[in-house]
């Protein structure tokens, strides 16, 4: 029987016919009662499960989703991992994520195939030129890794860009993230599953909260699909719907949900070893390691629920991509989804107790939250253990609308993913 | 592409509107509006996943009005110009 996974163990299996492999993760009929219970089983509700037991030695945990894990978001991202953000709060919340994204594949025993292959965000005039070189200042000083391209740089990396004459976006420069990279979105949540339900965590599936236990003013529990669960502590973490739940917990959130579309091509022969972002198309462009080339860009501009996209939004991306790499005016595009993101006015995460007291969210992570989940794990787990906030987790408490102190990215890095 | 009614010009094509809040929420009057009602106005929102009353604007003729419709759907429920009541 295969527990841990190494060379030697896939070795092992293959000699037997690959026969021992276990099921990752124990799929338990869920509890009356635990010390926590998390909702949500994308990559945030996961690592924060995980984070729980780990570092705090909490185990006595659930993780309830609705559908299966993974299946929102964290399952349809196009898992670019950076940390170029402006404002030194944000850059604590990153920089912590991709630190531990470093390490995660180890500390998981979990190949989540994390490929620093580096991200260059193009510069299209001598005005975004500028900002350019602020933000690639404003990144050394809070101590992230950032550096300024030049035109030659940015050839160098991404070869097949529209360098011509005529090009409607040309290349002045690029800032340049080194560390920055793409993993394996579905090896994120099968990793932090695994680990966390060998810790002792219930995963459980199919589960849908439908109401909040509200006993003396506080959250005492959840009404499921699979029968009433309570718990000590509770926290969410299901970004597009996290209104939803909201309102059954009698509170409203700064977030409006809307569509956000990606797309694949065919698998094609390896071109482009980098991630590229164009402000000037919206568009960033990556490569998968099965050869697809990994297509993302704005969110649709209607509030939405639907799991789908509209077509003038695709149709854009398409055209900005055609800007960008008239190379791949021949490729076919093989799939096309979207997921329901969580946008927040000042696009930074929210992270701290509801207005409905021991209910505690992780949500607001919008169009880029797959980068941060080792981070967005680590602080609710933190909050769901202690009841506090630390110092990075602080400055993201919803009480920053009412007080006017937003870490508005939006405007910061003005980069949406 | 999905036709949105412009209660003023009829049935346009969606990318002709945009899209500008909760119907009905109506900005804080007088001097001694609490911090609290300042932060509901500017920022919480219904965001409801099925039947909405929001405010568009039709780009092209300049015009504000009332939408209901299903944000799981998209299905369009109704119409109207902006009333007296304030949205
Ligand atoms: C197309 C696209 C591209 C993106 N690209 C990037 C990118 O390149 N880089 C990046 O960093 N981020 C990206 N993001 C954003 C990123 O995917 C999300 O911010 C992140 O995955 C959020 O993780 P999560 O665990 O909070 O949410 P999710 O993964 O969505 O998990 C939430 C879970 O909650 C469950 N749930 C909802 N309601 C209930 C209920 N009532 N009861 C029980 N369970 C419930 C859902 O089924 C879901 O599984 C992208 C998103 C999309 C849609
Ligand atoms: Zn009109």
């Amino acid at each position: 029987m295969t527990r841990r996974y190494s060379a030697l163990s896939l070795f092992k299996e293959g000699l037997a016919g690959q026969t021992g492999w276990k099921q990752a993760w124990r799929s338990p009929e869920p509890k009356a009662s635990y010390d926590a219970i998390v909702i949500g089983g994308g990559g945030h509700g996961l690592a924060t499960a995980y984070y729980l037991a780990r570092n705090h030695g909490i185990a006595r945990v659930a993780v309830l989703e609705k559908g299966w894990i993974g299946g929102g978001n964290t399952g349809r991202n196009t898992t670019v991992v950076r940390s170029n953000y402006y404002y030194p709060e944000s850059v604590e919340i990153y920089g912590l994520a991709h630190r531990l994204y470093e390490g995660l594949s180890k500390d998981l025993n979990y190949n989540v195939m994390l490929s620093q292959r580096g991200m260059v965000n193009l510069c299209h005039s001598t005005a975004e030129m500028e900002i350019g070189a602020r933000t690639v200042n404003a990144m050394q000083i809070n101590g992230i890794d950032a550096e300024l391209f030049s035109p030659e740089d940015v050839r160098r990396v991404a070869p097949i860009y529209n360098f011509s004459p005529d090009a409607r976006f040309p290349v002045f420069g690029g800032i340049w993230q080194g560390r920055a990279g793409t993993a394996r979105h579905d090896a994120v949540a099968w990793g932090y599953a695994r680990a966390a339900s060998r810790l002792g965590v219930d995963i459980i599936q199919n589960c849908e909260i439908s109401d909040f236990i509200v006993e003396g003013g506080r959250c005492r529990g959840v009404q499921t699909t699979r029968g009433t669960i309570r718990a000590e502590r509770i926290g969410m973490a299901v970004a597009g719907h996290s209104s939803v739940l909201a309102d059954k917990a009698g509170f409203r959130l700064p977030i409006n949900s809307y569509a956000l579309q990606a797309c694949v091509s065919e698998p094609v022969k390896p071109i482009l070893d980098t991630v590229v972002l164009s402000p000037g198309t919206g568009v960033y462009v990556s490569q998968s390691d099965k050869g697809e080339i990994v297509i993302g860009g704005g969110l649709d501009r209607i509030p939405s629920y639907a799991q789908r996209g509209n077509l003038p939004t695709l149709e854009t991306v398409i055209s900005g991509l055609l800007e960008m790499f008239p190379i791949f005016g021949q490729l076919k595009l093989m799939r096309q989804w979207a997921g329901i993101v969580d946008v927040v006015p000042d696009s930074s995460p929210i992270i701290g107790e509801s207005p409905l007291p021991n209910l505690f969210l992780n949500c607001g992570w919008g169009t880029g939250g797959f980068k941060a989940i080792p981070a967005g794990g680590t602080l609710l787990a933190n909050l769901l253990a202690t009841g506090k906030h630390n110092d990075i987790s602080r400055p993201f408490d919803l009480d920053r609308f009412a007080s006017g102190r937003l870490i508005d990215e939006a405007a910061g890095s003005g980069i949406a993913h | 592409m999905q036709l949105f009614p412009c209660p003023f010009c009829g049935p346009r094509d969606e990318t002709e509107f945009h899209y500008g809040g909760d119907a009905g929420n109506t900005r804080p009057d007088g001097g001694d509006v609490p911090i609290d009602r300042w932060a509901n106005y500017l920022y919480l929102r219904s965001n409801p996943k099925g039947t909405a009353r929001e405010i568009w604007v039709h780009m092209n003729c300049g015009e504000f009005f009332v939408m209901e419709r299903d944000t799981l759907t998209h299905k369009i429920l109704s119409s109207a110009e902006l009333g007296g009541e304030h949205a």
